[in-house]
């Protein structure tokens, strides 16, 4: 049995035939082909797959499908606009904050919602801000800089 | 080599990294990323016992499923070879024979039994759920106790007892170093067993063409052209129709220096159904089947005079093999035999190790791969000797260092370069004195917070390996060299085809740095390629930190061979000799005319038309060429850190922590210094929070991130890092690897800090806040 959903993504309404079961996260990367959300955990620990959902940063590979019929997804695909990177991409490439580039896609869509919530954090409020994304390259050290930096803050 | 300062991206540069862009946006292209036609999806069984003999596989209930198209058992896939391994230390050491679907028995938990094929991954799994396996229960041993025990069971029944190996190395003067020492300090050293977590899992992508047996697989691997060499022997198909290629690989740290049953198992079953073969491996899978790492006990003696001098050292190491021999499996404990005398000219040694078999994964490289275990070991036995002289740990240190280089230890290593007490006096200058650390230490106290100091001075064998060394000192199957192939277009733009296979390291980046120096051509018209065996020369991957050391100085030796091979082209060009022409920014310029000049580009040009060719001068300008290392190359540093123990919770948090680290010659300093983060937390990671575990019936009870603990980026600290320079010169480039530094420096830092807050003589990792509370409560804090 398959349930049609209509999702807006990155501002696109997209319709999909999809098993009750399905993940949200299975349905962007295996329907919608929106390979840049990832999966690196069976138990919402890495962040990974980070969306935004009706502007929120939520894990989708916590989500159905079905629980997003009719609401709002934003993906790693829709941050930025007219082929220029979003101030935080932008940040992470200059403060090298990624190297396999797994993680980057939900460090990002969280960081970006971080900022929203607390516009000047500290970098003690930036650590605990990303504590639901994983990473295993970068020591953090340079995610902390890189969201300081998009913040504006300096220190 | 033209000098750095004209180059705006050249060596010593801290250039973003071009491969940034795509995996920012969301573009990068990962296994699990792709999609081929009619592609089926596979799903694994696997045992849920340590030991067992498998009585029946009853697969009807799961190949009647809706959307199954096979399901495969040992009977039905059929190997010429066993997973291989390609470390034989001894040369004459049994590897067991283990087919990638497990025939008859199984040896530890997660091995591989059948796999469903299926039009998606979720019908996968629901068949594989339904596959009904009858086990016949053998006793099992589950750690290396237990493996040693006499009658314990044996995990492979055709070898005479679960020891697989022993090595040992002993010099003649080790009973008198011991018998004529004033002080003799003893401990056992634990390095618990570690799961890797890359935050991608592995995957695979099989399709074997039947109509032509050619074979094509995407692997998340650290080293496509092993992979493709053993797809061949394992699946008996020509190497030459097999081709093997890595994409955008999200992190390995060792875990993916490997060819696992399941990437022959991939490629067997898309042989077996005629269609594409995907495999991605769940995060529990992960935990339960990619080999773990560390794995290991020391039981270490020093023996030393009053002032400090340690005169000997005897080290058993005791290494949990787990169930099989993986890739590298034996090389690891090796590298631990190697380096156990650490930074110090220690004269005298009685090396041991012994490796053992359990029902357990197979354990392998691991960041640092032997290394970290090594210094572990020798950094806390520095620190448990300085208590016991009542000598200052940076002082213990100091006295034990060697002067003069190359050093040759008194197992054979002869390290390259070296410059110890500069780095420990640099991390001393960056240090508080000891008078405002006890200020502090006292404010701290009144607040019912420990503090505490740790350090550690490393160095570190890597740039694997001289091939007769790999051969006559390691027991490799292969050697260590690396290939590059640079290729100007007659456009004059750049391909730089390397043999390494990075995973984060920013080889395109840093590649693009070295020949942008050697060429003059703008960072921006250099493109990197790797990973893909049908377009790279053979090489033979990234690991070991050895990149740059020997792939880097293979590109830069490609473009050199690039560069001659212009100026001759150029000196027909500007009928001026060879000799006659500089070359910089570039450009080929007439000595004393610098008006007769003719860029590189033109040149390339000109090589493609292949018009009035000097004599003897092939057309194009395209250089491929192996290197092979005349020595490993040997970074060393020395890091700090500082601690607060929760006197009530017994929870640790890194203050402070300082890394300086010398890794000669720098590429990429921005790339050096990321490195050394990642590092130093995966360090971090072991002395905190990480273990893997099984319980008494063979089950991992670390399964999942939620039991085993990577850090956050609220768990770890502030990370500040410094270099000091002191070339290798064991290559042209004068660099040394950095990718591992972080993790063998940082837990003998971090745990010699808490040890210190807290005082004891030391604690067996991971410090948890139980561990630290109760070491508290037995009296450790006064």
């Amino acid at each position: 049995m398959k349930s049609a959903v209509t999702i807006t993504v990155n501002g696109e309404p997209r319709t999909a035939e999809v098993e009750p079961r399905t993940l949200l996260v299975h349905l962007l990367r295996e329907h919608l082909n929106l390979t840049g959300t990832h999966v690196g955990c069976d138990t919402s620990n890495c962040g990974a797959c980070t969306v935004w959902l009706d502007g929120e940063a939520v894990k989708s590979c916590t989500l159905l499908a079905v629980q997003a019929d009719g609401r709002e997804v934003t993906t790693i695909e829709g941050i930025s606009e007219n082929g220029d990177l979003h101030p935080m991409q932008w940040a992470f490439h200059e403060h090298h904050a990624l190297q396999c580039g797994y993680c980057t896609p939900g460090m990002v869509m969280t960081a970006i919602k971080l900022l929203e919530a607390n516009p000047a954090p500290t970098d003690e409020e930036i650590r605990h801000g990303l504590e639901g994304n994983l990473c295993r390259c970068t020591g953090y050290e340079n995610i902390v800089a890189a969201v300081r930096a998009a913040s504006g803050v300096t220190v | 080599m033209a000098t750095t300062a004209e180059h705006a991206k050249g060596i010593g540069v801290a250039a973003l990294r071009k491969e940034d862009r795509k995996f920012l946006t969301g573009h990068g292209r990962f296994v699990d990323d792709l999609k081929l036609p009619g592609m089926l999806h596979m799903a694994i069984v696997r045992s849920q016992f340590p030991h067992a003999d498998i009585t029946g596989i009853d697969t009807a209930a799961a190949a009647a499923m809706p959307g199954v198209t096979a399901v495969l058992t040992g009977d039905d896939l059929e190997f010429a070879a066993g997973v291989p391994c390609a470390s034989n230390p001894t040369g004459d050491m049994v590897h067991p024979v283990r087919p990638p679907l497990a025939k008859g028995r199984v040896r530890h938990v997660g091995e591989p039994i059948a796999v469903v094929i299926a039009g998606d991954r979720y019908a996968a799994r629901d068949a594989a759920d339904a596959v009904e396996v009858s086990y016949a229960e053998l006793p099992a041993v589950l750690d290396v106790e237990a493996a040693r025990a006499d009658g314990a069971p044996k995990v492979h029944e055709e070898l005479d007892s679960n020891v697989a190996l022993l090595l040992t190395h002993r010099t003649d003067g080790i009973d008198d170093a011991f018998s004529k020492a004033d002080v003799v300090v003893e401990h056992t050293i634990r390095n618990q067993r570690l799961i890797h977590v890359p935050i991608e899992t592995r995957g695979v992508v099989a399709d074997w063409n039947t109509a032509n047996d050619d074979l094509v697989v995407y692997s998340s691997t650290q080293v496509p052209h092993f992979l493709r060499t053993f797809l061949a022997i394992v699946c008996g198909v020509s190497e030459a129709k097999v081709r093997a290629i890595a994409p955008d690989v999200g992190g390995g740290f060792g875990s993916k220096l490997n060819a696992y049953a399941e990437e022959f198992i991939a490629a067997a079953a898309s042989r077996k159904v005629g269609a594409p073969v995907k495999w991605i491996e769940e995060r529990s899978e992960a935990m339960l089947a990619t080999c773990h790492g560390r794995a290991q006990v020391a039981h270490m003696q020093l023996a030393a005079t009053k002032d400090g001098k340690v005169l000997g050292m005897r080290a058993h190491y005791v290494q949990d093999y787990g169930s099989y021999l993986q890739m590298l499996t034996p090389l690891i404990s090796q590298l631990t035999f190697l380096m156990s005398p650490g930074a110090y000219a220690i004269p005298e040694v009685d090396v041991k190790v012994t490796n053992v078999y359990t029902n357990t994964v197979p354990t392998d490289a691991l960041r640092g791969a032997g290394r970290p275990e090594a210094t572990h070991a020798i950094e806390r036995m520095m620190d448990i000797l300085a208590g016991e002289l009542g000598m200052s740990r940076t002082e213990v240190r100091r006295r034990n260092f060697p002067v003069e280089f190359p050093f040759t230890t008194a197992i054979g290593l002869m390290y390259d370069s070296g410059d110890y007490a500069k780095t420990l006096d640099r991390l001393l200058e960056l240090s508080d004195d000891k008078e405002t650390f006890e200020r502090r230490r006292t404010e701290a106290a009144a607040r019912g917070k420990l503090l505490g100091r740790g350090l550690s001075t490393w160095v570190e064998v890597c740039g694997f390996v001289p091939s007769d060394v790999a051969r006559n000192a390691l027991g490799l199957t292969p050697g260590g060299w690396e290939s590059s192939t640079v290729r100007m277009h007659p456009t004059g733009k750049i391909t730089v085809i390397t043999g390494t296979s990075p995973h984060g390291q920013g080889h395109a980046t840093s590649w693009s740095q070295i020949v942008e120096t050697e060429l003059g051509v703008p960072f921006d018209d250099i493109e990197v390629i790797h990973g893909d065996t049908a377009f790279a020369p053979y090489g033979l991957g990234t690991y070991g930190s050895r990149s740059v050391a020997v792939g880097g100085t293979a590109v830069h030796l490609a473009a050199s061979k690039v560069r001659d091979k212009a100026r001759l082209v150029a000196a027909q060009m500007l009928e001026a000799s060879p000799d006659d022409l500089d070359f910089e920014g570039g450009a080929f310029a007439v000595k004393g005319s610098p008006d007769k000049r003719t860029t590189i580009q033109e040149v390339a040009f000109r090589a493609w038309q292949a018009f009035g060719m000097p004599e003897g001068v092939t057309p194009g300008l395209d250089e491929t060429v192996f290197f092979d290392p005349p020595n490993c190359v040997f970074p060393f540093g020395a890091h700090g850190c500082e601690v607060e123990v929760d006197r009530e919770t017994g929870k640790v948090e890194i203050t402070g922590y300082i890394a300086v680290d010398d890794c000669g010659n720098v590429i990429n300093p921005m790339i050096v210094a990321g490195q050394v983060h990642g590092g130093v937390v995966h360090g971090i990671g072991q002395a905190l929070y990480e273990i893997a575990e099984y319980d008494s019936g063979g089950q991992l009870v670390t399964g999942t991130l939620v039991d085993y603990l990577i850090p956050s980026a609220a768990d770890v600290p502030h990370i500040e890092t410094y270099r000091t320079v002191t070339p290798s010169p064991t290559n042209p480039l004068g660099v040394k690897g950095i990718g591992e530094a972080g993790t063998i420096a940082a837990s003998p830092a971090v745990v010699g800090a808490v040890c210190d807050a807290i005082g004891v003589r030391d604690l067996d990792m991971p410090l948890q806040p139980e561990t630290v509370w109760n070491a508290i409560q037995k009296g450790g804090a006064a």
